[in-house]
């Protein structure tokens, strides 16, 4: 039988906020275990939640990114649970009534001819806190509490189950990973935990309408560890039901060391949350002047940025794409272009060149050594002839290592171009005086045998010959239609 | 809806309650009157009406995101009854 893979993804993302959501305490990551966790956080008696306004507008820049409708009234709701890290005993949550309602985003998948576009529908995203975190083994038999994370804002975003590939389920975590960065709401750093993925999956057979029962994979922290954490539970669960067995509804932890999924004991699963709405907050009103203060703030969004430098630039659908999928790259490639260089060729540079470097040094393109109006500089005396592309990419590699500017480079590494005919023609005629064999293979119909002329001639000159020029000069000289 | 004992002693679990048998006969009992009570309020036609969500028409008033807060853990921890490290220690939690 075939069969057909469901997901559904449920997002933490955790909120660019300086304070916690329901106190005035810091965020601040890394600090001393407790010296930021306050009375509320504490759940000291007596205590009362305020919500940080600052929470609410990275809900709403959310929902406008997403093109979701914003709740005029939403509601916060206690979810009941015991755990230590959890002083209160319930977490405050948004059930009912979520900040954000339906909205969508168009995610890319796969490369090259098998590219494709998908809309993937997000059902809601609610506002909540977080969670302390628990040390193990800072002393025999006891656990370790810190409450610095207690109450740092979330905003959970949650999708419908239209994901039918670990490829598609990754393409949206990651296009969710840049929008929420790109919008500015969250750091995403996945290591510091501030982006979170549970992945719902299920199977059934292709075909069929009826939903597979699902398990939920808890707390993925990284792209690659969601694609194998999928692939490993989709298999296992079409094996189980061709062996004749039944899926029970689970959550399931991902063992990175060993690649696999395994259920959580039912003891460590309390799906029963006992949630009502919590009587220590009112409800959330947010007006349409609201929404428009915040609308106002917004960056240009993704998508819009994307058809721009399409219609703007003449930029390809795929590039134009690529040099969106961040704000840091997008912004790099328009100041590049403003410092007056082509776009095509900024766009080739900031995507070929500039993101391999990145990548091999694992950094991000805020701290490229290149500026934007350095890369120009380069791009334009590719642009009016003075170094060839290979020259370029020399100098490009200089600049990157810290040699100085474009021109003083060029100028101390002799990389300048020649395109004086004259001068081309005597290399192009030493060339062909020094390899009669090749005219002669030439001349008997080798075509290849142009090329290797080519290539002597570049070499005679070092590289600094006009390729162009001395591909015609020496098309003229064999008196070749080639 | 009915409930049973079995049910008293799940939710009293959740609850982190201990209930013996003698009283989740008695909160089964009262827990059931409660809910028959609940049956009778559903005969009323709430089409249209929004659930109240609090007592008081009001919405939340938002704070302004600046840290206010200072470091208090000294004094927090000193009426804890375990810490180390800067720590709460707790009763060991299994992952």
């Amino acid at each position: 039988m075939e069969w057909e893979v469901v997901i559904g993804l449920e997002t933490h993302t955790q909120l660019q906020t300086k304070t916690k959501i329901f106190s005035g305490a810091s965020t601040a990551f890394g600090s001393e275990p407790n010296t930021q966790a306050c009375v509320v956080s504490l759940a000291l008696p007596g205590v009362l939640p305020v919500l940080n306004q600052e929470a609410v507008k990275c809900a709403i820049k959310f929902g406008l990114a997403v093109n979701a409708e914003i709740a005029p009234r939403s509601v916060f709701a206690r979810k009941n649970y015991f755990y230590p890290d959890l002083p209160k005993g319930y977490q405050i949550s948004q059930y009912e009534l979520p900040v954000v309602g339906q909205g969508s985003m168009t995610i890319q998948v796969g490369s090259g001819d098998k590219a494709y576009e998908k809309v993937i529908n997000i059902t809601r995203a609610h506002l909540e806190e977080d969670a302390g975190k628990s040390v193990h083994g800072a002393q025999e038999g006891m656990s370790g509490i810190d409450l610095n994370r207690a109450g740092t804002p979330l905003l959970e975003i949650v999708t419908e189950p239209d994901m039918r590939s670990a490829a598609e389920a990754v393409a949206y975590a990651k296009k969710l990973h840049d929008l929420v960065q790109w919008i500015g709401i969250c750091d995403g750093n996945m290591q510091e935990g501030s982006f979170r993925c549970d992945v719902n999956v299920s199977v059934r057979p292709k075909g069929s309408d009826k939903l597979g029962t699902r398990r939920e994979i808890k707390n993925l922290n990284s792209f690659k560890f969601m694609q194998q954490a999928i692939e490993y539970e989709t298999s296992w669960q079409i094996e189980t039901l061709e062996d004749g067995g039944t899926i029970q509804q689970a959550t399931v932890l991902f063992n990175p060391d060993t690649g696999e999924t395994r259920a959580m004991r039912s003891k460590e699963e309390a799906n029963d949350y006992r949630y009502f709405p919590d009587p220590d907050l009112l409800p959330l009103a947010i007006s349409e002047s609201d929404i428009s203060k915040v609308k106002a703030e917004m960056p240009e969004l993704p998508e819009a940025m994307k058809a721009r430098f399409e219609a703007q630039y003449g930029l390809a659908h795929y590039d134009a794409n690529a040099l969106t999928s961040s704000r840091g790259t997008a912004d790099y490639f328009v100041a590049t272009v403003d410092a007056g260089s082509d776009a095509k060729l900024a766009a080739n540079w900031v995507m070929g060149s500039v993101s391999a470097k990145l990548n091999a040094e694992d950094k991000e393109i805020s701290e490229s050594p290149i500026s934007q109006s350095a890369l120009a500089s380069l791009i334009k005396r590719i642009q009016d002839g003075t170094i060839s592309n290979n020259a370029a990419k020399q100098v490009f590699e200089a600049m990157w290592a810290g040699e100085g500017d474009a021109d003083s480079i060029i100028e101390s590494k002799g990389l300048k171009q020649v395109s004086d005919s004259g001068a081309i023609e005597a290399i192009v005629d030493e060339v062909l005086a020094a390899n009669a064999a090749m005219v002669e293979e030439f001349k008997a119909g080798k075509e290849k045998a142009f090329n290797a002329l080519v290539g002597q001639a570049m070499k005679a000159s070092k590289g600094k010959a006009n390729p162009a020029q001395v591909n015609e000069i020496l098309k003229k000289k064999l008196g070749a239609g080639v | 809806m009915s409930l049973n004992s079995a049910d008293i002693k799940r939710i009293a679990h959740l609850a982190r309650i201990e209930v013996s048998d003698a009283e989740a006969d008695a909160t089964l009992t009262k827990l059931t009157g409660i809910l028959g009570l609940i049956e009778q309020m559903q005969a009323v036609d709430t089409k249209g009406i929004v659930p109240m969500s609090h007592s008081q028409d009001v919405t939340q008033r938002l704070r302004e995101d600046v840290v206010t807060e200072i470091n208090q853990r000294e004094l927090f921890q000193s009426i804890a009854p375990a810490v180390e490290g800067g720590l709460y220690l707790v009763p060991k939690v299994i992952e």
